[in-house]
C-alpha cells in the first residue's frame, strides 16, 4: 500500500482554511470541473470527510505562508510517500468509474463551444456549493439560460467512434433530475429539451419521476442530434435533427449538456492487471450472475460501478454483497483483532447543583479572528451556576482534552459546554473526554460559534460576539438543565429468520449461516426456489436451473440452516435482537427465537387480461414461455413468427411503475428463438427498449441477429385478433408511419411483475409498503436492503423486480446488514429517548401511528393495559412523538420541553 | 431608526439537515445577517406550537423551522 502525501496532517488540521486564504496561487479546481479556481492549499468540496486540507504540490510555489498561519502546526512540506504492508484476508475493489471524456470526439463540439457542457459540470452549476452558488447560468456570458438541450448516450450505446457500446445505466435518470432541478433554479420558465433514443428510468419509482417530468413541462425528444453548431459569437447552440417522422429540424438553445456515461478508470484498470484480476472486453471486472460480487480470484471482490456501470442504490446493495462475501470467508477468526476500551466508573452527581463549566475555543484565528473571544469567556462566567470559564486555541487538540478532564475533577464541573464548531463533528469527541473522567456523556452542550457564527458573518465582529454571547447563554441554560442518561445494553439472540425460500431468500440465509449464525428458512410452499423454477437463463447466458440446483443443495446440508417447508409466519413479537415468530407448518405451530428477521417473500407474474390472453394457447406470458425454453418445446423449431409485446400491465396509470427485468428478457428469449430457428421472424414491439447496462449489448446482437423491434406508444397500443384460427398482432409503426398486421405463430406478453402483497406480515414487523406494494426500504439509496424498522431486513422481488445476479446481491446484502448487528452481540440504546408517563397517557394512538421507526406500543397486559409505551432500544430520539401528544404524557431526555423553553427563553 | 431593518429569527434546525446546512453554509463562507440563534432539534418533528409561540413572546419577529 503506498499512501501519498497531503503535506498537512489530517490529525492536526482543524479545517479552518487558514491556510487556503493566504495562498498566493490560483489553481483549477478539478472537482467544479474546471469552471471554478481554487488554491494550491485547498479542500477537495466542502463535505469532505475528513474536513481536512491537503497541498497541491503541482501548483505550489513553496512561499512558506500556509506552514506560517497553521496555528495548529499541521503543515509539513517534508512528506515523502509512504509503504504500508498489511495483512488482510479478503480485498474489496470499489475504485468507481470515470465519466467519460467527449474532447476526444469533434462532433460533441465540446471544447470548441463554452455553453457544450457534460453533464457533470451541470451537477456542479446546480450544486449551492458548486461555482456560481446554484445559480443557474451558463459560462459563456454568466447569462441565465432560457432554453436547455440534454444529449443522452454521449459516449454510450454508440460504436461508431470507438465509444462504448453498453448503456451507462444511469444518464437517463440523472439528465430529467438535472432538467427539474435547473427549472426550479431557474428565474425564467425554463425550457428544457432530453434528446433520447430509449428513456430508461427502470429503478425504483423512477418511472414515476419521469411522468412527474413530463407534467412539469420537460420535453423529451426521440432523436440522435447529429451536429452543435454556435451562432455567431452569441454563444447560443444549433441542433440540427430528425424527427421520428422524419422532420428535419434546426433549433437553438442556449446551453447544451453531453449526457457523458460511465467509463472504467485507467487506474482501476491498472490495478486489476497487476492483481490478475480478469477483466471482461469493456475492461469491467468479469463477474458472474451466479456470483456477482466474485472476481476472478478468490478472496478479491468488487462492487459498485467498477463491476459494471450502475446507480448509488446498486452499488450501495453490492458494497454490503461485497461485504457479506468476505465475510464469509473470514467469520472464524471475527473479533480476534479487537481491543476494548477501559471504563472509568461513573460519578454520582444527583442532588448536586449545576457546576458549569465554560471552554471557549479560538480555533485559531477562526473564531477569535472575529468574535471576541476574551469577552465571551467573561460573559460566560457571569451566567447562573458557572464556576469556571477559559478558552483555548484550539479546544479539541489532544492535549486540550486532558486539560478538560484535569479541570473537570480539580473544579468538580457537573456539566460542560464547549463553544467551539459543530456537535455533528465534534459532540462525540468532547462526549468521550467527559467519560473518560467519570462524568455522564450527556452532561455536556455545545455552543456552535464557528460555522454558524465567525465564519458566516466575518464582516460583523461585534454582533458576531454579541450572538456568540446568546449562543453561550442558550448552552449554558440547557446544559443546567440536563441530567445523566442511562444506556441499556440489550443482547441480540443469535440467530435470523429468513422469510422467502426464493434466490433471495435462500442467498440471504447462506449468507448468514456461512457468517456462523443458525439461520431459520421459511418456505410458504412446499419447494424451494420461488420464481427461479419458472425461469430459463439469466443476461449473461447462464442455464437459471443449473444455477438453482447447487443452491438448493448448498441450502439442504448447511448445518446453520434450519428449513421449514410448508410454513407460513402466524405472529411476531418483540423488537431487533429479540424477536419471537409463531409458525404454522401443516397445521402444526411452533415457535422461534430470533434477532434479526430478513423479508425475501419475492411476485409474482401478473396475469393479463389483455392481448387476448387465454384464448388461445399461442398466446403466453414471459413465464410460460420460459417454461417452453426449459422444457426445449419442438415447437421452436415449427414456428415462422414469434411476436412480443412489452410493458404489458407494467407503466401503466393504475400500475406506473417499470417491472425493470422485462426487456432483458424478452430480448434474451427472441435471441434464444433466433438461435434455434434462424429463419424465423421475431418482432419485439416495445415503448422504449430498457436493456441497461451491459445487457444493451444483448439488444444489439439481437438487432444483428434479424429481431425487429417496433415501438408503439401508450395511447395506440397493439391489438391482437384471432381470424380463422390464426393470431394476429396489429400495430402502428411510427417510423414507416403506417398500421402493420402480423401473423403470428407465438405471442410472448412481458408481464409485470407483482409484489406478494402481504399486508400481515407487513404489520407484524411495522414495515411499510409502497401504493405499488413494494416494502418501502430505509433508504432508497443509502439503505436499500433494510427497513427503518431495526432488525428487519429486505431483498428480492418483494423490494422491486430485479434480475437474478440483482436478487443475489441483494440477499448478500441483507445477510450482510444482518450480520452487522448480530455480530456485536449486543445492542445499545441511545439516552436520548421518548418515555411515556402512562398516568398522563390517553391512549389515542397518536405516538404509534407517528412513529417512523415503530417505537411505540401498546401495553396488552398489566396496571397500564391500554397505554402507549416507548421500547428505547427502537426509539431514535427524533421526539415526533413528543410533539403530536395531545396529553403531554411524552417527555425526550436531552432534548425535553423545559430544556428547549430554557434555550428559547435564553435566546 | 437609520439602519436597515433586520428582522430577528429564532430558528429550529433538524439535526440531520437544516442544522447540517447551517454548518455547511459556514464551511463555504455564505455570509448572512448575524441575527439568527439556532435551536438544534432532533428532528423538525419535536418542534412543538408552543415552541414558535415562546418564540414570538421572547422578542422575535420571525420563528423558522427547517427540517
Amino acid at each position: 500500500m503506498k499512501s501519498y502525501p497531503r503535506f498537512i496532517d489530517p490529525d492536526k488540521c482543524t479545517g479552518c482554511g487558514q491556510c487556503a486564504q493566504v495562498c498566493p496561487v490560483t489553481a483549477i479546481n478539478e472537482f467544479d470541473c474546471g469552471l471554478n479556481l481554487r488554491a494550491a492549499t485547498y479542500i477537495q468540496y466542502a463535505q469532505a470527510v475528513p474536513l481536512a486540507y491537503g497541498i497541491d504540490r503541482d501548483s505550489c510555489i513553496g512561499c512558506g505562508l500556509c506552514e506560517k498561519v497553521c496555528l495548529a502546526e499541521a503543515v509539513s512540506y517534508d512528506q515523502r510517500p509512504s509503504k504500508a504492508k498489511i495483512d488482510v484476508g479478503a480485498v474489496v475493489l470499489s475504485p468507481g468509474s470515470d465519466a467519460f471524456n467527449p474532447a476526444k470526439f469533434d462532433n460533441y463540439s465540446y471544447l470548441k463551444y463554452p455553453n457544450v457542457l457534460t453533464s457533470l459540470e451541470m451537477e456542479r452549476i446546480l450544486s449551492a456549493s458548486g461555482p456560481y452558488q446554484g445559480h443557474l447560468m451558463r459560462p459563456f456570458d454568466r447569462e441565465e439560460p432560457k432554453k436547455i438541450a440534454w444529449l443522452q448516450c454521449i459516449g454510450s450505446r454508440d460504436m461508431n467512434k470507438c465509444d462504448h457500446s453498453y448503456c451507462s445505466s444511469v444518464c437517463c435518470m440523472y439528465s430529467i433530475k438535472e432538467a427539474v432541478i435547473a427549472k426550479e433554479h431557474s428565474n425564467v420558465d425554463l425550457n428544457c429539451s432530453i434528446f433520447y433514443m430509449d428513456m430508461r428510468t427502470f429503478g425504483k419509482d423512477f418511472e414515476k419521476y419521469y411522468e412527474r417530468a413530463k407534467d412539469e413541462g420537460i420535453n423529451f425528444i426521440r432523436s440522435r442530434v447529429h451536429s452543435i453548431d454556435e451562432i455567431g459569437d452569441t454563444g447560443d447552440l444549433s441542433l440540427k435533427y430528425v424527427t421520428a417522422g422524419g422532420e428535419i429540424i434546426d433549433e437553438t438553445f442556449d446551453m447544451v449538456v453531453l449526457s457523458v456515461g460511465l467509463e472504467p478508470k485507467e487506474s482501476a484498470v491498472e490495478l486489476a492487471n497487476n492483481l490478475g484480476i480478469e477483466l471482461n472486453h469493456n475492461n469491467f471486472i468479469k463477474t458472474t450472475d451466479r456470483d456477482p460480487v466474485n472476481t476472478s480470484k478468490e478472496g478479491v471482490f468488487v462492487c459498485g460501478a467498477f463491476q459494471g456501470p450502475k446507480d448509488i442504490p446498486q452499488s450501495v446493495v453490492e458494497a454490503s454483497a461485497a461485504a457479506a462475501a468476505a465475510g464469509e470467508i473470514l467469520a472464524t477468526v471475527r473479533n480476534t483483532d479487537t481491543k476494548d476500551v477501559e471504563l472509568v466508573p461513573e460519578l454520582n452527581i444527583l442532588g448536586e447543583p449545576p457546576r458549569i463549566g465554560v471552554f471557549v475555543c479560538k480555533c485559531g484565528t477562526n473564531i477569535a479572528g472575529v468574535v471576541d473571544v476574551p469577552d465571551v469567556t467573561a460573559y460566560a462566567a457571569t451566567l447562573p451556576y458557572v464556576v469556571y470559564t477559559t478558552d483555548n486555541l484550539y479546544t479539541c487538540s489532544q492535549d486540550t482534552q486532558e486539560v478538560i478532564a484535569k479541570t473537570i475533577r480539580e473544579e468538580n464541573l457537573n456539566r460542560i459546554v464547549v463553544a467551539s464548531c459543530s456537535p455533528k463533528t465534534h459532540e462525540p469527541m468532547f462526549q468521550d473526554t467527559l467519560t473518560s473522567c467519570g462524568l455522564n456523556k450527556y452532561l455536556f452542550e455545545m455552543a456552535n460559534i464557528r460555522n454558524q457564527c465567525s465564519w458566516v458573518h466575518a464582516n460583523n465582529p461585534p454582533l458576531a460576539t454579541d450572538k456568540s454571547k446568546d449562543l453561550v447563554r442558550m448552552a449554558v441554560a440547557k446544559v443546567g438543565l440536563k441530567e445523566p442518561l442511562n444506556e441499556i445494553s440489550l443482547n441480540v439472540k443469535q440467530s435470523a429468520m429468513v422469510i422467502g425460500g426464493g434466490i433471495a431468500g435462500m442467498t440471504s440465509a447462506l449468507g448468514l449461516a456461512r457468517q456462523g449464525f443458525k439461520t431459520h428458512l421459511i418456505e410458504k410452499s412446499p419447494q424451494l426456489g420461488g420464481q427461479a423454477n419458472n425461469l430459463f437463463k439469466t443476461a449473461k447466458g447462464e442455464l437459471v436451473q443449473d444455477l438453482l440446483a447447487d443452491m438448493i443443495e448448498n441450502v439442504k446440508k448447511e448445518e446453520n440452516i434450519e428449513l421449514h417447508l410448508d410454513t407460513e409466519v402466524t405472529g411476531v413479537e418483540g423488537f431487533v435482537g429479540n424477536f419471537t415468530s409463531k409458525l404454522l407448518t401443516g397445521g402444526e405451530e411452533s415457535e422461534i427465537e430470533h434477532g434479526v428477521a430478513t423479508v425475501a417473500i419475492g411476485g409474482f407474474e401478473y396475469q393479463p387480461t389483455e392481448y387476448q390472453y387465454g384464448n388461445d394457447p399461442r398466446i403466453v406470458t414471459s413465464l410460460e414461455l420460459d417454461k417452453k425454453l426449459i422444457a426445449d418445446d419442438p415447437i421452436f423449431k415449427e414456428i415462422q413468427t414469434a411476436v412480443f409485446i412489452q410493458c404489458v400491465g407494467s407503466r401503466e396509470p393504475d400500475r406506473p411503475y417499470c417491472s425493470r427485468i422485462c426487456c432483458s428478457h424478452s430480448v434474451e428469449a427472441a435471441l434464444e428463438i433466433k438461435e434455434k430457428n434462424p429463419d424465423a421472424n421475431v418482432f419485439i414491439l416495445n415503448r422504449d427498449i430498457r436493456t441497461y447496462g451491459e445487457r444493451e449489448e444483448m439488444y444489439k446482437r439481437a438487432r444483428e441477429a434479424g429481431v425487429l423491434f417496433i415501438r408503439y406508444t401508450v395511447d395506440q397500443k397493439p391489438e391482437v385478433v384471432i381470424e380463422d384460427g390464426k393470431v394476429i398482432v396489429k400495430t402502428f409503426d411510427e417510423i414507416l408511419g403506417r398500421p402493420l398486421e402480423i401473423e403470428t405463430d407465438l405471442l410472448s406478453l412481458a408481464t409485470a411483475v407483482l409484489p406478494n402483497n402481504d399486508v400481515e406480515l407487513a404489520q407484524f414487523f411495522k414495515v411499510a409498503m409502497n401504493e405499488d406494494g413494494f416494502f418501502v426500504e430505509k433508504h432508497a439509496k443509502l439503505g436499500p436492503s433494510e427497513f427503518a424498522t431495526d432488525g428487519v431486513f429486505l431483498c428480492g422481488l418483494a423490494h422491486f423486480p430485479k434480475s437474478i445476479d440483482e436478487s443475489i446481491a441483494q440477499g448478500q446484502a441483507a445477510a450482510s446488514r444482518a450480520v452487522t448487528l448480530l455480530a456485536q452481540g449486543t445492542v445499545k440504546t441511545s439516552g436520548e429517548v421518548a418515555s411515556i408517563n402512562p398516568m398522563l397517557c390517553s391512549s389515542c394512538g397518536i405516538c404509534v401511528a407517528v412513529c417512523p421507526y415503530s417505537a411505540p406500543n401498546f401495553l396488552e397486559e398489566g396496571r397500564f393495559a391500554g397505554k402507549s409505551e416507548i421500547n428505547p432500544v427502537m426509539c431514535k430520539g427524533c421526539g415526533i412523538c413528543v410533539s403530536s401528544c395531545r396529553s403531554g404524557a411524552i417527555s425526550l431526555k436531552g432534548f425535553d420541553n423545559e430544556q428547549i423553553l430554557a434555550m428559547i427563553s435564553a435566546a | 431608526m437609520t439602519e436597515k431593518y433586520e428582522p430577528k429569527i429564532l430558528a429550529f434546525l433538524c439535526n440531520w439537515c437544516a442544522y447540517a446546512g447551517a454548518d455547511l453554509a459556514g464551511v463555504s463562507r455564505f455570509q448572512y445577517p448575524p441575527t439568527l440563534r439556532v435551536i438544534r432539534t432532533m428532528c423538525s418533528g419535536r418542534v412543538d406550537p408552543l415552541y414558535v409561540i415562546e418564540g414570538f413572546k421572547s422578542g422575535y419577529d420571525a420563528v423558522f423551522v427547517s427540517g
